[in-house]
């Protein structure tokens, strides 16, 4: 395909990201306004060391890398919830990140994070009701949806968390390693969301360490070790060649 | 070409940029159900492991009213303020919300992460709903307080639908507090320690339980300051309202020109508070 008839709809450019630590544990953050005073115990570590690509539309980009390669601060940085120390990242939309972490409200019921969810999604209150019927088959959550959310396991929570996010057709939509803690059942149908979203008009990042869920969802994969940028290309050839190294 | 005009050329934008005020307006307001939905969710689970659910909303309120008044009025022996039941109980009631908005705006942010680090919309919508859940809860336990006044011979007139006016001011006022707080606890999370100390001491000095003008009666210069004190303007509007003639003497401390410094306030809180919060837009769920 002609790169000039694509549309480019994330542009990642030299982007440097540091984070100021104490070795002691107390960390700075970089976008914090206070001046940071010369302690011997001040550590800067590199986290993005200038990385730069051009995704476009109906793309589904892998990101792999080994631990601490930066993938999660790269991704963090594309979505704005961590500022670049340097460089730029641009985009057609806001990208939405879908990590593994907390429950949305672990007080309230599944079903009414559902509600919740959507309704912050911006959809419309007449549209919650089919929705919710539709989350709570795609997460099979059936027969827990009315317990609070703190009372699930860390894969029903992101059951669930990926059915309300994957819910809304994403101009952008970045998924970071939420599919691992589901079981295959699920990661199956996710990843058939993830190229349903894909095939319209919206670009997905997937990062995993399952070589098998890249290999089956992504065209394109980027590489990062300790920072850098070591690999951008089709999904063969840059798997091939990081099982290789290993 | 390089990235920059490659991003430029497609009408691409930075990341991170915060939206102009009024498409920030406008989102939050298409967020207008979510706001009311979340109020009222969290109001029912607040209250659902309790036996007595959202009973606690009048019986909170209440038995401090008669701690408070019991205390208070016993210790100020002869400078108690007329019509003590009904002083108390209307400000122990009111103040109520204040300190609701105060200290739960305060959790709007930092007590959402899950929800902040997943879901991307306009962060404004959740010390809005702290605040519509406050207000819920206020209009619930006033049902308690008009019984009580009732009950101490304070009956309905005209003058309680000044109620009305007062309230959309109040929760002006409340919203541009909440939203302080809110963005004030993502910087410094120690803050969370020191506010329900601050909402105490603006409880005891807002004149819930006490008549500013008997108490100061020698320090003139302390009731000329209260003029500047917001709280204190709706506790002695909302007694003016809600009091029947009776008490003249607990009306001596009402000035018509309360309302106006009252607009004041609200506005300026409200104008404040926003744009306050707004221009940290970026930076809430990065903790």
């Amino acid at each position: 395909m002609d790169v000039n008839e694509r549309k480019p709809v994330v542009v990642v450019d030299d982007v440097h990201v540091e984070y100021k630590v104490y070795a002691s544990g107390k960390a700075y953050r970089p976008n914090a306004k206070t001046r940071v005073r010369k302690t011997r115990g001040l550590r800067v570590v590199h986290a993005l060391k200038g990385v730069s690509f051009v995704a476009y539309e109906n793309e589904s980009i892998g990101v792999i890398g080994t631990n601490g390669s930066g993938k999660s601060t790269l991704m963090r940085a594309m979505v704005g919830l961590t500022p670049p120390s340097a460089g730029g990242v641009y985009a057609s939309s806001r990208p939405n990140l879908l990590g593994v972490g907390a429950a949305l409200l672990p007080e309230l019921s599944g079903e009414r994070n559902i509600v919740l969810g959507g309704l912050a999604l911006g959809f419309h209150k007449d549209e919650i009701t089919e929705l919710r019927d539709h989350i709570v088959e795609f997460s099979e959550l059936k027969d827990f949806i009315d317990l609070p959310m703190r009372t699930y396991s860390s894969g029903m929570q992101a059951r669930l968390k990926f059915a309300i996010a994957a819910s809304k057709q994403h101009d952008i939509l970045i998924v970071d390693e939420a599919l691992s803690v589901g079981d295959k059942r699920f990661r199956q149908r996710s990843e058939d969301r993830i190229r349903e979203i894909r095939d319209n008009a919206g670009t997905v990042f997937l990062v995993s360490h399952s070589m098998g869920s890249i290999r089956d969802t992504c065209d394109r994969v980027i590489w990062l070790e300790k920072g850098e940028l070591v690999m951008d290309g089709p999904t063969e050839e840059v798997v091939d060649t990081y099982e290789a190294t290993r | 070409m390089n990235r920059i005009e490659l991003a430029d050329q497609y009408g691409l934008r930075r990341v991170g940029a915060r939206p102009g005020v009024w498409s920030y307006l406008k989102q939050t307001w298409e967020r207008r159900d979510f706001i009311s939905t979340m109020a009222m969710y969290r109001m029912s689970v607040e209250n659902q492991q309790n036996r007595l659910g959202a009973f606690w909303l009048i019986l909170r309120p209440a038995l401090n009213a008669l701690i408070y008044g019991v205390i208070f009025g016993v210790l100020q022996g002869n400078n108690r303020p007329a019509e003590y039941t009904a002083y108390v109980v209307i400000g122990v009631f009111m103040f109520s919300f204040f300190s609701g908005c105060f200290g739960q705006g305060a959790k709007a942010i930092t007590g959402n992460r899950g929800l902040v680090q997943s879901l991307s919309f306009p962060r404004l919508s959740l010390p809005l709903a702290t605040v519509v859940e406050e207000f819920l809860s206020l209009l619930l336990s006033m049902v308690a307080m008009f019984a009580i006044l009732i009950f101490a011979g304070h009956y309905p007139t005209w003058k309680w639908l000044l109620l009305i006016p007062l309230l959309l001011l109040y929760s002006m006022f409340n919203t541009g507090v909440a939203l302080v707080t809110a963005r004030l606890t993502v910087h410094f999370r120690d803050l969370t320690q020191i506010l329900p100390v601050i909402s105490r001491l603006l409880f005891y000095t807002s004149g819930v339980l006490f008549d500013v003008s008997k108490i100061f009666k020698s320090h003139p210069w302390v009731i000329q300051l209260y003029d500047w004190h917001p709280v204190y303007q709706v506790l002695v509007i909302a007694r003016y309202s809600l009091m029947s003639d009776s008490a003249t003497e607990v009306n001596l401390t009402y000035n018509p020109m309360f309302w106006a410094y009252l607009s004041g306030w609200a506005v300026v809180a409200l104008v404040i508070g926003f744009l306050f919060f707004w221009s940290a837009e970026e930076r809430y769920g990065r903790e």
